[in-house]
């Protein structure tokens, strides 16, 4: 009868988890979303308390409770650190995947040998090199983008890296294959199993550069849903590899729109070490540069009726977003139609850039993607691009040489009259050229973006005082 | 699209049901073997589920999505409960009680941070 009811809070707790994501759909609905979520996990975890034999209630309040300690502050971070704590939430979920495939393993080594079959040796293996690569590849991520000093932030590549990274993973697969046929006389291996996982996820991921992270998230995420499927395989338990899965789907379909969005294949992604391959660009023709002063571009942009702006990185990274609203506002109010158009792989997460809007206010409806305010392009009087830089740049169009050529971009060229916000001259994170800077129809608003913003708004507020 | 996800919402669960009927009596599992094969299936079922509600996703919400999942893959306090829990070795127990420490923050903090993420997402203001 327990069991049975065990059974059936896992059932509808699968439901729950599938209506939580298909709520998702719609910002309007997204939010009951997060509570069918909840509700399923209230069940999950009731119906797993109830499971007989439990005995150590002590050690799982304490967990419990130190979990629930750490994990409230974790959800308080500001909204540009987002994509450093999802690495570190995936860091966590591959961990718990990891020890527990541990646990289980030495636990049957020593008390039931039979239940060591080959099917669940397989489940246990698959389950700590995903868990363990997991882990230390988040961390190393997570690290990464956070800027912490002694994690390289540029791609560190060596000679040799590919084939070195992949036959670490190789041996651990061998080793794997080697006790699924004896897990016990080959116990020894069990650690050497897991050290080339930690070894391999950290190594995996010190070549892939910051604008890659979207993509590399992605997959991370994906590695943490099918690391819980494992566990659930190892533990015979459904409702883990129903959940597993959704994640794991979840993460698989954002990392293939990620490369969608450009022009690159997984492998490409995962051994191609972005940022070294173009060192030589085209410096052999001078080419000129035009700068504007904010007041001039606050005036032309009094006069559009329709500008767009296109944010990246560095709006994050100025922490730009709120002045973006003023600016917003102050257009807006003026009858200018602002609206936002939103590559992909603008910033270092999948949808950083809409999260960071809606956080400043800025209204869902007008935050576009990128196929539909491109139609919407050549109509616009004056595009605004704040920090943002392969995702605008023409060359991806037609230049076959180019190493982004084939990249879906956001077609600010084509807008009436560009002002792109720059520090400096400097190329940016790929170190490409940047072509949309030397069109006759762009201007630079060189500085900082929240500063350059703020002289936006304050012109543009001037004006509107003295009439 | 609402049909779809019902009637595949109700694949799996008429794959989880004779499975679950499955785990309640160990005596109709006559092979070692045959639990997997319908652990598969659930697999299976499941990640074509995942990929038909997840590509309808509004791209709005992307990185919501992915706080959402962390939460739903936190999942693993299940089997962490379950290994701290039973009568095991104390080391047995210390590894589980780490992973539930593990799994627990992710629960938490997905949930907590995806609805403060969703609560920012607003349509024009219907005042003022």
């Amino acid at each position: 009868m327990r069991l049975a009811l065990i059974q059936i809070a896992y059932l509808l707790a699968t439901a729950l988890f599938v209506f939580a994501l298909h709520w998702m759909n719609d910002p309007r609905t997204a939010r009951r979303g997060v509570i069918s979520g909840v509700v399923a996990m209230f069940m999950a975890v009731a119906g797993t308390m109830i499971e007989p034999g439990i005995i150590h209630w002590g050690w799982i309040a304490l967990a419990l409770v130190l979990g629930f300690a750490a994990g409230v502050p974790l959800s308080r971070v500001p909204l540009t650190a987002v994509p450093q704590r999802t690495a570190l939430s995936h860091a966590f979920g591959g961990l718990a995947a990891g020890l527990v495939g541990t646990a289980e393993y030495y636990l049957w080594l020593q008390q039931s040998v039979e239940k060591l079959t080959a099917f669940r040796t397989t489940a246990i293996i698959a389950e700590i090199i995903l868990g363990y690569l997991t882990f230390t590849g988040s961390l190393m991520a997570a690290g990464k983008l956070q800027e912490i000093r002694w994690i390289p932030q540029r791609p560190v590549t060596y000679p040799l890296q590919n084939a070195s990274n992949l036959s670490l993973l190789g041996i651990a697969i061998v080793c794997g294959i080697a006790l699924i046929f004896h897990p016990v006389a080959l116990a020894f291996l069990f650690p050497v199993i897991i050290a080339l996982a930690l070894a391999f996820g950290i190594l995996f991921v010190i070549p892939i550069g910051g604008a890659d992270m979207p993509t590399v998230i992605s997959l991370l995420n994906s590695y943490a849903g099918l690391s819980a499927v494992a566990m659930g395989f190892v533990l015979d338990n459904k409702l883990l590899v129903t959940a597993g899965a959704l994640d794991g789907s979840s993460g698989l379909i954002l990392s293939i729109i990620m490369c969608r969005a450009m022009n690159r294949s997984f492998t490409n992604v995962l051994f191609g070490a972005f940022g070294q391959v173009q060192a030589k660009a085209s410096s052999a023709e001078s080419k000129t540069v035009k700068s504007e002063t904010p007041e001039g571009a606050a005036q032309m942009m009094e006069q559009s009726s329709l500008v767009v702006v296109i944010p990246g990185y560095g709006m994050a990274v100025a922490q730009a977003q709120h002045r973006v609203r003023e600016l917003y506002d102050q257009l807006t109010k003026r009858g200018v139609d602002v609206r936002f158009a939103i590559h992909p792989v603008a910033g270092r997460m999948p949808g950083h850039m809409n999260v960071l809007l809606a956080e400043a206010e800025i209204p869902y409806d007008k935050l576009v993607e990128m196929d539909d305010i491109n139609h919407d392009m050549p109509q616009a009087d004056v595009a605004l691009v704040i920090g943002a830089n392969d995702v605008v740049n023409p060359a991806a169009r037609h230049d076959p040489s180019s190493p982004i050529f084939g990249m879906p971009i956001i077609d600010a060229d084509k807008a009436r009259i560009c002002y792109a916000i720059k520090r400096t001259m400097n190329p940016g994170f790929a170190g490409i050229e940047n072509e949309l800077y030397y069109a006759p129809q762009t201007f630079m608003l060189f500085g900082d973006a929240k500063a350059i913003v703020g002289d936006l708004v304050k012109s543009l507020s001037d004006h509107g005082n003295t009439h | 699209m609402r049909t779809y996800i019902l009637s595949s919402g109700l694949a799996a669960w008429v794959a989880a049901a004779p499975a679950a009927a499955l785990a309640q009596d160990p005596s109709t599992a006559p092979e070692p073997g045959a639990d997997f094969i319908q652990t598969l299936f659930v697999f299976m079922l499941a990640t074509f589920i995942g990929m038909g509600v997840i590509s309808r996703v509004s791209r709005l919400l992307h990185t919501p999505l992915m706080s959402l999942t962390n939460a739903i893959s936190a999942i693993a306090v299940v089997g962490s409960i379950v290994i701290t829990g039973l009568d095991h070795p104390s080391y047995i127990t210390l590894l589980g009680a780490i992973a539930l420490f593990a799994s627990m923050t992710n629960l938490v903090s997905g949930f907590l941070i995806t609805d403060r993420m969703l609560k920012m997402f607003k349509p024009r203001k219907g005042g003022k």
